[in-house]
């Protein structure tokens, strides 16, 4: 018997009387403002928000506050003129002299401040974790409650890689210190678009 | 600290020679409970969530056998290969061999319990392939040749001064340099050029949807993610009992852990890996490793339920105080004490009788173990399979006889206040540890039930 | 209603007080209360220790004692709690699981069966309340800080019905204070540890006395106490409820 055949049949002599599954949780209903919410636990894990109402807005901004930062790329095509071209298909190694990459977010989560990013919004997966920083831009209106209205949305995407993040990369390994930056970006702003 | 040979009792007893050491190791644990616990009070349907996760997970275990089985036909038609091991050892066997074929012998890994558990970075150092861990925790027990002492934070047990110095001598910090913000800055331009260079990539897995086919892995650090999406193998590790239902029950579990687990509403990255990049080859290994011992046992099942949070290592009073190298085995704490026995009854006897059975980690854990109960059964099975000290043994028939037995009781009490001698906290007389930090009560001169014969009619 | 009342062994032999207090209480509540005279012990000592199967004597014995009360009445959350969960009979199974269904702890059947409203104890002093993890998590005789719940205290209830007290409040408010049974000497390093953090915590916000609805956590905890010859002392809180001090 293979360990696979093994570990089954293991399984299969032991496993318990079949129990259903729960009936799904959903958001309970509340009051709360969700882009506040979003923004307050953002600010709490180290991240910043910035409210924009257009591209230009972000343009302007990317230009006066990472005025420092040389290697800028960016998915945005509307941020074109604010970030390197033609930087998508190379070796992912490479990206590990960008400074900022600024990348879109299929949605955001209010109650942890999570965005939704799958691969094809990041070009590369290795982009959002291998950049200084990371700027993500999402609409206003595409800030839910929960995960679970975020899993109602995901619903049976089809997709490669995909990951939540919140806020920047941290460790409190040592003693406990919140250190911002362990391995991936060491700042995230997030563009909140009307 | 050197566990070998001794048991819970001894190695705690070492700990406690530092008393100011103890005080900070159960303050820094104990903010990370109460960080836990407003985290929890943020979510006012905090235990209906728990309930819901814990009737999920008893799901899985009943239907583990189909879940497995859809999870590998799903992960391989999204083009992973999906291995299965019985033991530890077929584990690292299937991970040698993987890098073997890619002629890879050096390689960076992300936190795994699992692989802790099988001893692969020994396994893989014999066979001459260098592992860097990249979780910085772990990086730091790597250098300093220690086990991790807690599943979440690694090297909670050691003082930012010592790290400082194993970074001096490993990094080339300078000497004295004991900044949490320094020292993080230079693991991390350390640890970039492993990354950077490593051709393989070893992660564990939180959880694993068999309806999809996909894993999902949470780190603050973002640790696992530059390794995957920088290697050119992926080799993850599981635990079979990992799988999930549906991918809508990760909301469930990703609401639950890092609130569990720190107090965050979420881990920084929770990253759902689906498919292998195009040009890379993606691994699992799914290891049984007594887990279907553990099944089989209908009183210690569900210790299986597991999501590796850590919140009843920092809730419990005497892993605050004993540290995690207490306990000899890779999961510390309350859960590791119900689940090493199942693993090694004789050698992990001592690790249920190290609680007071207080069940505040029964009350903290997000998928609801019944852990204190769990540890009481222990207790009894162990007795049974004649794994308990004779001495005590002796001791609990004297006190049966006694106490069953209402005339003995009265005069053994009535003659030396009996008790005195022979109850729990007097087991052995020569060395009383009672009296080592603590007075005797005082002996009254009646007993209750003494008095009462004498007023019952007042 | 006539109650049985069950006194521990280490409360008869050691803190015969704390039971007078008791029977004081349920007859000033006009309870008829009886107290079988060949009672031992609730048999947790041998059980927690893993040697359970060496109890059914003790549970023999208690099934004999205790079989045809209303209530089983007892000043001990963590006995209370054991025979709760693990009094077996082999020829009587009825009457333990009869026995299981009516025992109290003595605080819970103040509130929940006589639904006390008033007392008329004063006790002038500042008293911490040392919540013993049988009586809490086991018997849920108070909120628990790990659990999202609204906040109740069967015991603090008690004792704020009695005049003059003035409570104080802890860091931390039900962590265990490592009695644990022969957990006090089979780990006696950590069991120390814990009590003594327990008692500082007392100390520390102003306690005079430490009470509890369980005596062996405040032995542990007078043990800790007198070594230390701190003035803070310990009282069941069956004697602050019976307390006429002035």
């Amino acid at each position: 018997m293979t360990s696979r055949e093994q570990i089954l049949s293991k399984i299969k002599t032991h496993q318990p009387e079949l129990t259903s599954l729960p009936a799904p949780l959903t958001t309970v209903p509340g009051t709360v403002n969700l882009i506040e919410l979003f923004s307050s636990v953002l600010v709490s894990i180290g991240g910043a928000v910035v409210e924009a109402d257009s591209y230009e807005e972000i343009k302007n901004y990317i230009k006066q506050t990472f005025k420092d930062q040389k290697r800028i790329i960016s998915t945005l095509k509307e941020l074109a003129d604010v970030s390197e071209q033609g930087w998508e298909s190379q070796d992912p190694h490479s990206y590990e002299n960008v400074d900022l990459a600024i990348i879109q977010a299929h949605f955001g989560v209010a109650e942890n401040a999570a965005l939704w990013i799958t691969e094809e919004l990041m070009h590369q997966r290795a982009v959002p974790f291998i950049a200084q920083q990371l700027a993500v831009v999402v609409k206003r209106s595409s800030i839910l409650a929960t995960m679970h209205d975020a899993y109602i949305r995901i619903g049976n995407a089809e997709y490669g890689f995909g990951t939540f993040i919140a806020g920047p990369s941290k460790t409190a390994d040592i003693e406990q210190s919140l250190v911002l930056g362990a391995h991936g970006p060491k700042g995230m702003t997030i563009f909140l678009l009307p | 600290m050197n566990t070998a040979g001794k048991d819970h009792a001894q190695l705690s007893d070492v700990f406690n020679e530092d008393e100011a050491r103890v005080n900070w190791h159960d303050e820094t644990l104990w903010f990370v409970r109460a960080k836990r616990d407003k985290a929890a009070h943020n979510i006012p349907e905090w235990e209906s969530l728990r309930e819901n996760a814990s009737q999920i997970k008893d799901n899985v275990l009943s239907n583990l056998h189909d879940y497995l089985i859809s999870f590998e036909a799903n992960a391989e038609k999204n083009g992973i290969k999906v291995h299965w091991a019985s033991d530890a050892e077929e584990h690292n066997k299937i991970v040698h061999a993987i890098l073997k074929e890619q002629g890879v012998n050096r390689i960076v890994k992300s936190k795994s319990m699992l692989t802790e558990e099988c001893h692969l970075n020994e396994y893989l150092q014999h066979n001459n392939i260098e592992v860097i861990d990249t979780d910085l925790g772990e990086r730091i027990v790597q250098l300093a040749e220690e086990p991790p002492s807690h599943i979440v934070l690694p090297c909670i047990h050691k003082k930012k001064e010592e790290i400082g110095e194993l970074f001096h001598e490993h990094l080339g910090t300078p000497e004295g340099m004991s900044d949490p913000v320094f020292l993080t800055a230079a693991a991390r331009v350390h640890l970039r050029e492993k990354f950077i260079t490593r051709k393989a990539a070893i992660t564990g897995v939180n959880f694993a949807v068999a309806e999809t086919g996909e894993f999902v892995v949470c780190t603050n650090e973002g640790n696992a993610d530059m390794g995957a999406h920088l290697a050119d193998v992926h080799i993850a590790c599981m635990g079979i009992e990992k799988i999930i239902p549906e991918r809508k029950h990760l909301a469930v579990f990703l609401r639950l852990l890092a609130r569990s687990a720190t107090g965050q509403p979420i881990t920084t990255y929770s990253s759902h890996f689906k498919k292998p990049r195009p040009g890379q080859t993606m691994h699992i290994i799914l290891v049984d490793n007594g887990r279907t011992t553990q099944l089989s046992r209908p009183d210690f099942r569900n210790s299986l339920k597991c999501i590796r949070c850590g919140a009843c290592m920092n809730t419990c009073p005497v892993y605050r105080r004993s540290g995690g190298h207490s306990y000899h085995t890779a999961i510390a704490g309350p859960i590791g004490s119900i689940l090493a026995p199942n693993l090694d009854m004789k050698k992990y006897a001592d690790l249920p009788f190290a609680s007071t059975l207080c069940g505040s980690c029964t009350n903290v854990c997000p998928v609801k173990i019944n852990i204190h109960e769990q540890l009481y059964k222990w207790r009894q099975v162990i007795v049974k399979e004649g794994y308990a000290d004779p001495k005590k043994a002796m001791a609990m028939k004297a006190m049966e006889f006694t106490l069953s037995k209402p005339g003995v009781y009265r005069s053994a009490g009535k003659t030396a206040r009996w008790f005195l001698k022979n109850t729990p906290f007097a087991v052995n007389n020569k060395l009383n540890p009672w009296y080592k930090q603590r007075d005797m009560p005082e002996v009254p001169k009646q007993s209750f039930g003494e008095w009462y014969k004498q007023h019952k009619n007042d | 209603m006539t109650v049985a009342l069950f006194i521990p062994c280490y409360i008869d032999q050691f803190y015969p007080n704390a039971a007078i207090a008791t029977l004081n209480l349920l007859k000033k509540l006009n309870v008829d209360v009886v107290y079988p005279i060949n009672q031992t012990c609730c048999g947790q000592p041998m059980a927690n220790s893993g040697f359970e199967h060496l109890t059914q004597s003790c549970n023999d014995l208690f099934v004999k004692n205790f079989s045809g009360f209303d209530y089983i009445v007892s000043p001990s959350g963590s006995c209370t709690l054991h025979i709760k969960d693990h009094l077996h009979s082999d020829e009587q199974e009825d009457l333990a699981l009869g026995i299981r269904s009516k025992i109290y702890e003595l605080t819970e059947f103040l509130t929940d069966i006589l639904k006390v409203e008033h007392l008329t104890a004063s006790f002038p002093h500042k008293v911490g309340m040392h919540q013993s993890c049988h009586g809490q998590r086991g018997l849920m005789l108070a909120q628990m800080s790990e659990l999202v719940q609204e906040p109740y205290s069967k015991p603090m209830r008690l004792l704020n019905m009695v005049s003059g007290l003035e409570m104080i409040t802890l860091n931390r408010p039900d962590e265990c204070c490592g009695f644990g049974g022969t957990f006090c000497v089979a780990e006696e390093a950590v069991s120390a540890k814990m009590g003594k953090d327990r008692v500082a915590d007392h100390v520390a916000n102003g306690a005079e006395y430490i009470t509890a609805a369980d005596m062996s956590c405040l032995m542990h905890m007078e043990g800790i106490l007198r070594r230390q010859n701190s003035n803070v002392k310990v009282i069941h809180i069956a004697e602050i409820l019976d307390a006429q001090e002035y």
